[in-house]
Formats: C-alpha cells, structure tokens, sequence
C-alpha cells in the first residue's frame, strides 16, 4: 500500500511516567480484578451473615487488639508510602532507596501481627461457616501483604544495582506503591466486617 | 539515566523501504527451531496457537455431542453407560465453555486487536505468552482426567451438595474446580492485556469514536470477564476449601448454604455468555462493512449496544435460578432485566439489516454466516424473552427446550459469526484464501443441519424430557424426535467437516492472498499477508474511522522510531496523540517456566493444601527471572 509521511515521532520520550505507561495501566486493571474478588468475598460474608440465627455463629466476637494494631501499622504505612512515590517522579534515586527499605520494614511490620490475628479470631476455618468466611478474608489479604512484599523486596533490591537508575524503575516503584495503596485501603473494609460487623 | 544512544543508523527515517524492513525484521523476529517457538511473544504466533488449540477442543466437544446422539437416538441404549454419560455431558459443556467459546473469541482478539489498532505487538506479551501455556496445562488437565475415567461428571456448573465434600467422592469436583482456575487465569490476563492495549497502544489519531466495532466488542468484553470472572474463581476456591480442608460454606448443617453456590456461580455464569456473544457481534458488525460494501450502520448504536448489554449482563443471574424458590419480588426484577437485553440485542439486529438494506451485498462465504447468524440468534434470542418468563420458565426447567435455546444463541450467536470471521480473516492469518465452493458447502449443511438438530428439541422440552438423561424408556413419546435429531446432526457435523478440511487444504494450497482481498477499510488490511514480525514498518496515522476507504492519496503514517529496539507507539486514551516511543518486551522463556511452575502448584493443590505454600517459591522464582532487567535497548528509558 502507497504510504506518505504524516508525523514525525522521533522526539518522543523512550518511556512514559503515570497515565503514559502500560504498567501502570496494567496494575489499575490487575486491582479492579483483586477488588472485585474482595468485594465478591465481603458479599459472601454478608449472605452468610443473613442466614445465620446469632453472629458469630458459636464463637466469640473477635479480638480488637492485633486486627487494630495490624490496621494502624497499615495505615502509618501510607505517609513513607506516598512520600516515596512523589521520591520516584522526581526521580530521586537516593530518597528512593530509602523509601523502599522503609517499606519493606512496613510489609513485614503487619505480617508480624499476622501471626497474632488469626488466632485472635477465636473460631477456626472448619469450625462453622462463620469461621470459613473470617479466615478467607484475613487469609484472601495477608496473601496481598505477601505478595506486595515480595515485590517491594526484589524492586528494593534492583534500586541498589546498576538497573536501579532508570526511569522505567522509578515508574515500577511508583506502581507498586500504588499497589501499596490498594492493600491498605482493601483492608478497610474487610477490617470493619471481621472485627466491627458482629460487635453491632 | 542513560543517555539516550540513539545513533542515526538505528532511525526509521533515513532508511529505505528495503533496509528498514531487514532491520525491524531482526530486532523483532522469533528464529526457527523449538527454543524460539517456546520463547516467543509475538501475538500472532501465540494468537495462531490460541486459535488452533481452541479449534481443537471444538472438535474433541463436538465428538462428545456426537457421543450423545448416537446414545439418545433410540431409547433404552447400551453404548454409555449412566457414569460415563454424565462425564460425557459436564465434559462437553465444561470443554465447549471454557476451553472453546471463551478462549476463541479473546484468541481472534490477541491476533486481530493489536494489527486493527495499527500497533506492533499487544500489551504485555510476555503475559499473553504464560497465558496461552497456562490454558493449554488447564485443557490438558481436564481431557487427561477424561482418557483415565475420572473426569468431572457434576455438570458444567458443578452445583452443590452433588459437587461438595458429601456427594463428589474422588477428585472429579476437584479437577473441574481447577480447570476452572487455570481457565480463568489465562482468560483474565487476555483481559487485562486488551484493555491495555485497546486504551493504549492505537495508532496516533485512531480517537475512541475510530475503533473498529470489534475493538470496542473486546474492550467490553475484557471488562466482562475482569468484573465476573473472580466470581468463578471465590466458587471455586471455595469448593476446593470445602472439599480440602473442611471448611463449611456450602454446608447447611454449619450454617453454610448451597444457594449461595448458584448466585456466585450465575453472577459469573450469566456474563460468561455476553463473553461470548459481544464479541462475535463485533465481528459482524466490523466484517459487515466489506460485504454490504457501505460503512456500518449506527456506529454510535452499535457501540452503546454493546456497553448497555455488558452492563444489564450484571443483572440478569436470578433467571437461572427461578425454580430455586426465592422471594418473589426478586424474581420479577430479574424477568424485566432479562427482558430488557433483548433492547440491546434488537438494535443492533436492526442496525446489521438497516446496513445490508442500503448496501450492495456481495454474498460470500463469511457473510453467508453472519446471515445465518442473524436468523437464528433471533430465534434463540425470542425463547430466551420466553424462559425470562417465571410461569414459562418454571415449565421448561432442565428440559430439553433450554438446550434447544442456549444453543440457537451460542452457536447460532456465536459460532456462525465465529465461523464467518474464520473465512474472512483466513488470507491475512495464512497468506491463503479459503475455498468458496467448500465454503458455501459447509455454510448450508451446518445451517441445514443446526436447525434440523436444535429446533426439534424445543418440542422435546415442551414435551417434558429433561436434559441429562443417558436414556429414556421406549414408552415415553420422545423416541421419534430423538431419532430425526440425531440423523439431522449428521447433517451438522458434515458441514463442520467440510469446514475442517477446507481450513486445513486452504492453508497449505489455497490461493494466494493480496495484502486486502476483501477491499475492507481497517488497519490489519494494510499489512502484508501474512503480516510481518513488526506487523507496520511505519506505524499509520489515522483521521477517519474507515482508514482503508479514506486514504486515495496513500495511507499517512509516522516515522521517527528506532529499528534496533522493539519499539511501538504510546497514546493518550482518548484522544490518542503520542506520548511515548515505548518498548515492547523481546522473546522470552521465562513466562513458559511461570506456567510449569504455576501448573505444578494448581495441580499438586488438588491433593494438598500445602502445595499452596511450597509451591508458590518456584512461581516467585520463575516470576523474579521474568521481570529482572537485562541490559538491552528496550530497558533505555
């Protein structure tokens, strides 16, 4: 096919930051799958609840402390968060660095807590219904936790070699601490229904 | 950063015709021999394997349909036995959903999308890479479980109690459950990647009201399956608790619940078909142009057509569900959502005729099929206003009048035009036109054959005989039907015969193909066919909605891109003006690894919980040798 030149795109950057990049993109759907699963999942804890005579079904309400504890952990976690995503567009490497060994302390700091929480709950998965449901939740978000730790470790990680330089990382540092984002403010949510919902 | 390195030898722009294409074709080949072919992320290739995998499971499917037949054709038959049937039957529902319909129309939009869209590869082709892997370990799983008599035998939908811990002894529940996963997987991250690419990566110029309609049909297709297919996933993780380690969500007795398996099944399930329908509308609505020779009618129609059926899709779960005794007051709102998506369907019926009406038809092969299709969705489309109906529908429940249905709208909705865009897209996949005669041949006998097989059993069901059974008494009035059925399938699996052989003879000796045999006006016509590695030496410029038809004075394009990176063109989503020359991953193997790795766990899981935990440490490995960086052009930033 006759072809002719219409625009000239070799002043273009080799990588777009934010709304210009697929990655970017790419996470925002990769949420909007995870979020519909969690909201399938809260949807499920209420069906559940609709049914049930008492709630908690034969078990008793949920300790406080470790699920807040984990949720103010969460929550702190956001203020070095969105720090090192302003760090990563103005791409400064050093700042960078350091954001992201605070952030991997901040995955592993809720995970900790973890360990607390699930025994906290008071009833076990195979227990009854309730206790299938409360587990799902706590256990469908600390899978999250661990999987955004581990990205937060290897990208750290890269941030000290000689890749780390590189606009693309800064764009992958601004993803996953938008990621990040996500993970905390999914807990809400789920926090409210595991620990509130049967205090009610 | 790095410096940009750009030396001006590694510029399209001062490259002849010749050389620029040498150098794209060495920056952006898949080599010959078995590594490469592993390796590659080319979307065609994968696209091209997508499609013939699929092609496959169609005719595995279809001889379990033929299976049937033969088994139901007299009554008080011996062939299969009553366990066998009722692998037989969840197989060839399971096999035709998940393995065929769904994957084939996002496999037509792996290879078609990115070259409609005038970019070079999809988005995130490594991704697309580990997602075909993962859909062929997920139907390999499923047909191995069959050769050994253990398939699935719950029905395609696996409804508790029959499904759970109590009924489904063994491990039948358990591999439809993570057919299920790996189905879902592989189909979310096509979803993923064409929404990307579909918002992203259009030629400069190509605004959101330029798409072709078969774009927009995937764009709302991909959001379908991104909203409903983690529905299937919570039902079938959950099962997979239930029967694994003892949790109780199904379970009454511990305040579980069984109806809660069907709304989360149909909060899936009822999109699931819109998956399969939207996009063979956009097929039609986009192979239509050519052959009615005139520019769609009502694009805006079309378009809104399609998000208004993705949205009502949503709203619709409940009439699956009519005779599960729910309040009534619910019921009658989902009678009128499911009145409602036939609005949608009706206009853009309206639009196809309106633009045939006013065209000059030229009736060939493909749109013999979307012809065929036009007339038998409107029949599957007025039963399906009928079963929306609480009275009617409590009537024909589990009979053989709602087979008789879904099939008028799956396969007369969606695989006619399926079959049509096969024909139609054929010469730009293969370099080859198919046969018309053999076309023509196999268009009339399924026609033929789909009506003389399917209608008959809409009098079956209203004559009371229920859907899986593996035989009937010969005092039941059914026996003469049964019989006019299964001789008119021969009719029907004739034609898909024909179809087979013409695809396979075309392919290696048909006539060769120029680069746009059907003067049609979107993008993937102005490449070469078959099109090149780089799919558009210089990536086009678009200022109209039909490219092709409004370019007499040569097609615009742009230049300035680099021949030694894998590069292709950022725009902005609506109005898509460039933003970024960027990089497109080169071949790769690692995605193949993420799939074993991915597999092993999904598969050892059927037996352990634990595989979850030791299993996702080989997954992390696979996933951290993909994503670490190389030291190549396409990591310059």
């Amino acid at each position: 096919m006759k072809e002719r030149v219409a625009l000239d795109l070799s002043k273009l950057p080799l990588h777009g930051m934010g709304t210009a990049s697929v990655t970017w993109w790419g996470t925002l759907a990769f949420m909007l799958i995870e979020g519909t699963g969690f909201a399938l999942v809260i949807a499920v804890y209420f069906y559940l609840m609709s049914l049930a005579a008492t709630w908690p079904i034969d078990a008793p309400k949920p300790d406080l402390l470790p699920g807040t504890l984990a949720t103010l952990i969460l929550i702190a976690s956001l203020v070095p968060n969105v720090l090192m995503s302003r760090w990563a567009e103005q791409q400064d490497l050093g700042k960078i660095r350091i954001g992201m060994v605070v952030m991997s302390l901040f995955g592993v700091a809720p995970l900790i807590v973890r360990i607390f929480e699930f025994p906290a709950l008071g009833v076990s998965w195979d227990t009854n219904a309730y206790g299938s449901i409360v587990w799902t939740l706590l256990g469908l978000h600390t899978t999250h936790i661990i999987t955004d730790l581990v990205d937060t470790l290897v990208l750290t990680t890269l941030m000290f070699t000689r890749h780390g330089n590189n606009t693309r990382r800064f764009g992958d540092v601004q993803d996953n601490a938008m990621y990040w984002n996500f993970v905390v403010v999914t807990w809400l949510p789920i926090y409210g229904c595991i620990y509130w919902i049967p205090r009610l | 950063m790095k410096a940009n390195i750009t030396g001006p030898a590694t510029r399209d722009t001062d490259l002849e015709r010749s050389q620029l294409e040498a150098e794209l074709a060495e920056t952006w080949k898949t080599p010959s021999g078995l590594w490469a072919a592993l390796a590659t992320v080319d979307h065609k290739i994968i696209g091209r394997r997508y499609i013939l995998t699929a092609f496959v499971f169609l005719a595995l499917g279809g001889i379990l349909a033929a299976l049937m037949r033969i088994q139901l054709a007299q009554p008080e038959a011996r062939l299969i036995g009553p366990d066998r049937y009722n692998q037989i039957f969840t197989m060839h529902g399971a096999n035709m959903m998940f393995l065929f319909a769904v994957p084939v129309m996002e496999a037509m939009a792996v290879y078609l999308v990115p070259l409609m869209l005038g970019t070079r590869n999809i988005a995130f082709p490594r991704l697309n890479a580990f997602s075909y892997w993962i859909y062929l370990a997920g139907g390999t799983l499923l047909w191995l479980s069959f050769a050994l008599d253990m398939a699935p035998d719950v029905g395609w939908f696996a409804y508790v109690p029959l499904s759970g811990p109590q009924y489904g002894a063994g491990k039948r529940a358990d591999i439809w459950a993570q057919m299920i996963t790996f189905t879902e997987l592989s189909a979310l991250a096509v979803a993923v990647e064409l929404v990307v690419t579909i918002f992203k990566q259009r030629a400069p110029g190509m605004t959101l009201d330029r798409i072709p309609v078969f774009v927009w049909a995937m764009l709302v297709t991909a959001f379908l399956v991104i909203m409903a297919m983690p529905a299937i996933m919570v039902a079938s993780t959950s099962l997979i608790l239930d029967r694994l380690v003892g949790t109780h969500f199904y379970n009454p007795a511990e305040g579980g619940d069984v109806l809660l398996w069907q709304h989360l099944f149909w909060f899936f399930g009822h999109p699931e078909v819109y998956i399969i329908f939207l996009p063979a509308a956009g097929m039609v609505s986009t192979m239509i142009e050519p052959f009615a020779r005139r520019p769609a009618f009502g694009y805006l129609a079309l378009v809104m057509a399609l998000i208004a059926t993705g949205i009502l899709s949503f709203g619709l779960w409940v009439h699956h569900m009519f005779v599960a005794g729910l309040p009534r007051l619910g019921n009658s709102f989902f009678t009128a959502s499911s009145m409602a998506i036939a609005i949608p369907a009706g206009v853009q019926v309206f639009c196809w005729i309106a633009t045939l009406w006013d065209g000059k038809p030229v009736f060939a092969t493909p749109l013999l099929f979307i012809i065929g299709f036009i007339v038998t969705f409107v029949i599957g489309g007025l039963t399906g206003v009928m079963v929306a109906s609480v009275p009617f529908d409590t009537q024909v429940h589990d009979t053989y009048f709602v087979v008789a249905h879904f099939h008028y709208v799956l396969i007369g909705g969606a695989v006619f035009p399926l079959l049509g865009a096969v024909h139609y897209w054929f010469p730009k996949i293969t370099g080859r036109m198919m046969s018309e005669t053999l076309g023509k041949w196999s268009f009339w006998l399924i026609f033929v054959g789909f009506n003389l097989t399917f209608f008959p059993m809409h009098i079956l069901g209203l004559q009371g005989m229920p859907r899986r059974i593996y035989t009937y008494q010969p005092d039941m009035p059914w026996h003469g039907i049964n019989l006019f059925v299964s001789l008119s399938a021969i009719i029907l699996v004739a034609g898909f015969l024909i179809f087979f052989l013409n695809a396979i003879r075309s392919a290696r000796s048909g006539s060769v193909a120029d680069d746009n045999p059907w003067a049609a006006p979107t993008l993937e016509w102005a490449t070469p066919s078959p099109p090149p590695s780089y799919n558009f030496a210089r990536v086009p410029v678009v200022s109209g909605s039909h490219p092709l038809w409004d370019c007499s004075d040569g097609l615009a394009v742009a230049n300035g891109l680099r021949t030694d990176r894998r590069e292709l063109v950022v725009t902005s989503l609506v109005a898509a003006e460039p933003q970024a020359r960027e990089a497109s991953p080169r071949n790769s193997i690692w995605p193949l690894w993420a799939a074993i790795a991915t597999t092993v766990m999904l598969i050892w899981s059927i037996f352990s919980p634990w595989a979850v935990v030791w299993g996702s440490i080989p997954i992390s490995i696979t996933l951290i040798g993909w994503f670490w960086p190389k030291s190549i052009p396409e990591d310059e930033s």
